[in-house]
């Protein structure tokens, strides 16, 4: 028996942190590929603490659903997993190439496979490729197109922008796009300034965040200049110094993030069976377009 | 004995001949055992002993059938241990023999798992059905209720409360009701469970078999790390008021287990609820560290200028708040000291254009506020909170 893990942060003040977790949680069941997947959170229940004793499995895969590594995937995760033995150094990672470890649970005395964090894997910019055309409502979008990925900076943690900085170059590189930056709350290039940015009329911003919240649905789009008042709503696209801004919200609530959180699975040794397919086959894009 | 004619389908008479052929079987107060010489098998439940052919099997009397059902509904229908568990607790397993047991599921058995009313019943072949429901709605009829069958639809009902508020602890006694799930399997009843109270089940699990793992408070101090590191400094007695200020059955339907040590309990009331807490959770912890920052201070001496019954209100007033009772009381009355119009009629008369109680200045010194520098902890809580 197969038991998925996935963890995530989830909040005490915001009902919809926990959503991306849950549906994703939801899209993989339905797949068929592990026979059963539990969530657990660091701020609600389960807690990490008491969540691998929800999973039956003998083969159990703990994938995180955070953006990058750093003090949650290293320490935090472990310790509340009791994983004996933890050390980062088991990754052997330059900051976004942590890939699994298998180590013993000793909460539940079974080895677990202890993923890299969703947001460094590499299908995660395919994801972020998915969450442009979903906000455009256009399959092909990308010729006459800027598209900024929009992450922290180094302030909080230096792998992080790392992780904006891969994600952006293996978009550029599919050559799909007209121009592609990586922007940045607290450091240059700043979000603030996405008009001057771009020499495209056109640009697509998507934050590489797992959920939405307050920095995706308030801080961004004031920062941006997308609205006065987040409580207001704003346009997509809107106009911003005579560009189309088409913000896109928290990647990690694009439904193929599903499909992220079973690659990470699949590298451990997860025998998944067609689930990557039949996720990537139902995600299809949707056409309505974020933030109304 | 049973009111219901059990009857064994093929199936089970197939699972009962092949679980023999390895070995006997014994569960529940059935005793089986195939004998290959004579090719009979040997059945014994409390009241009856038999000894029949291969093909008189399907021919055993009613009761001995009803131990059969039951033997292969939990060992053949039932995924886990903990599942198993938990169905024989809800049917009151460990108190009644099986015959009881299946007169009584054939009009329902009946028990509360916090606000949960969860109802076992049984079809003639033995397998359990489940109903899930408000406890406040035990008595609606089922067609006055919105009707589920998915389990996982449980989490999105317990995400808010009755008037929209998100419910970050999922055992608060806020659950909303007007929702039923019905004829649930035995699999299905445990997930939703698990999604209304998560892991309330195998910690309740845990603590039957004497292997509960409680994390005190000391150990979760020991524990922290980033900014909850702050909790090592809180006073011991403020934990004691921290358990009774978040712990209480009034707050949340876990029975609280652990202390402040393993040897040095605490006073306030742990609960009566039926799962157990083993730790504190994310939100005491939380709420740890604030009560941390604010009990760094010291005491000040204040002069108020209060009449006796203003004294009254501003405790009506706390009291009202700490007991969720602010929105009983009723728009006109003014008799209530935590009334609307009292409150504000006390804020008019006694506190100033600058927010000051009695005029009295916070920091009379002009000093800066302690903890003015906190302000980003909302930030921090929705990201990494590091």
């Amino acid at each position: 028996m197969q038991s998925l893990v996935i963890v995530a942060h989830g909040s005490h003040l915001n009902p919809d942190s926990a959503t991306p977790t849950h549906t994703h949680a939801e899209t993989i069941r339905e797949t068929g590929g592990f026979d059963e997947v539990r969530t657990g959170f660091w701020k609600e229940e389960p807690s990490l603490r008491d969540v691998l004793r929800t999973a039956r499995g003998e083969d159990i895969y703990v994938v995180p659903l955070f953006i990058s590594e750093g003090y949650f995937t290293e320490r935090v995760i472990p310790r509340e997993l009791r994983l004996e033995g933890w050390d980062p150094d088991l990754w052997d990672s330059d900051g976004i190439s942590a890939d699994t470890a298998t180590l013993v649970a000793s909460d539940i005395d079974k080895e677990v496979h202890y993923c890299g964090p969703v947001g460094t894997h590499e299908a995660m910019a395919d994801v972020l490729v998915r969450r442009a055309e979903s906000v455009t409502g256009d399959p092909s979008v990308g010729e006459g197109f800027g598209f900024a990925v929009v992450g922290h900076g180094t302030e909080r943690n230096e792998n992080s922008a790392k992780a904006i900085e891969y994600h952006t170059e293996r978009i550029r590189e599919t050559g799909r796009f007209d121009e592609v930056k990586a922007l940045f709350m607290d450091e240059e290039p700043e979000v603030d300034d996405v008009a001057d940015q771009f020499e495209s009329e056109d640009i697509i911003v998507v934050p590489l965040f797992i959920a939405d919240g307050f920095h995706t649905q308030e801080d961004i789009p004031e920062d941006m200049g997308l609205t006065d008042d987040y409580r207001t709503g704003y346009d997509v696209p809107a106009e911003v110094d005579g560009h189309r801004i088409w913000y896109g919200g928290a990647v990690g609530t694009e439904e193929l993030t599903a499909d992220v959180i079973l690659e990470r699975a699949a590298d451990a040794g997860a025998d998944i069976g067609n689930a990557i397919e039949r996720v990537r086959q139902q995600t299809k894009p949707t056409t309505g377009a974020a933030g109304d | 004995m049973s009111t219901i004619e059990s009857r064994l389908s093929e199936t089970q008479l197939a699972a009962f001949r092949e679980t023999l052929a390895e070995g006997a079987i014994d569960h529940d107060g059935l005793a089986a055992d195939y004998d290959a010489e004579t090719e009979t098998y040997q059945i014994e439940t409390p009241d009856r002993q038999a000894s029949v052919g291969a093909d008189e099997l399907g021919e055993v009397a009613a009761e001995q059938a009803a131990y059969i059902s039951n033997w292969y509904f939990y060992t053949q229908q039932i995924d886990s241990e903990v599942t198993r568990a938990f169905c024989r607790w809800l049917e009151l397993a460990a108190d009644h023999p099986v015959p009881d047991r299946y007169a009584a599921l054939e009009s329902g058995v009946d028990r509360e798992w916090g606000q949960l009313s969860i109802t076992t019943t049984i079809s003639e072949d033995g397998t359990r059905h489940y109903g899930v429901c408000h406890v406040d709605d035990s008595d609606v009829e089922a067609a006055a209720l919105t009707a589920h069958t998915d389990p996982f639809d449980a989490r999105d009902i317990g995400t808010l409360d009755a008037k929209g508020r998100y419910r970050p602890l999922r055992t608060a006694p806020s659950l909303d009701s007007g929702w039923i799930f019905v004829d649930l399997t035995a699999n299905e009843v445990y997930e939703a469970v698990e999604a209304f109270y998560p892991a309330t089940v195998v910690n309740w699990y845990r603590e039957g078999r004497g292997e509960l793992d409680i994390d005190h408070w000391r150990d979760e101090q020991d524990r922290q790390s980033g900014i909850y590191n702050l909790i090592t400094v809180l006073p011991d007695e403020a934990v004691d008021w921290a358990a009774a200020a978040c712990c209480e059955d009034s707050q949340c339907l876990k029975r609280r287990e652990w202390q402040l040590s393993e040897d040095e309990p605490l006073a306030a009331e742990g609960g009566d609820g039926v799962f157990p807490c083993r730790g504190p959770c994310s939100m005491v912890v939380a709420a740890g560290r604030e009560w941390a920052k604010l009990e760094r201070q010291d005491t000040r001496t204040y002069e108020f200028e209060l009449t006796p019954s203003e004294k009254e209100q501003l405790e009506a007033v706390i009291d009202a708040v700490a007991d969720d009772e602010v929105d009983e009381i009723r728009e006109a009355d003014v008799s209530n000291g935590a009334n609307r119009y009292r409150v504000r009629y006390l804020r008019e008369k006694r506190v100033d254009d600058h927010g000051n109680l009695s005029g009295t200045p916070t920091h009379p010194d002009d000093h800066e506020a302690e903890d003015a520098d906190d302000s980003d902890d909302h930030k921090a809580e929705d990201a990494d909170d590091h």
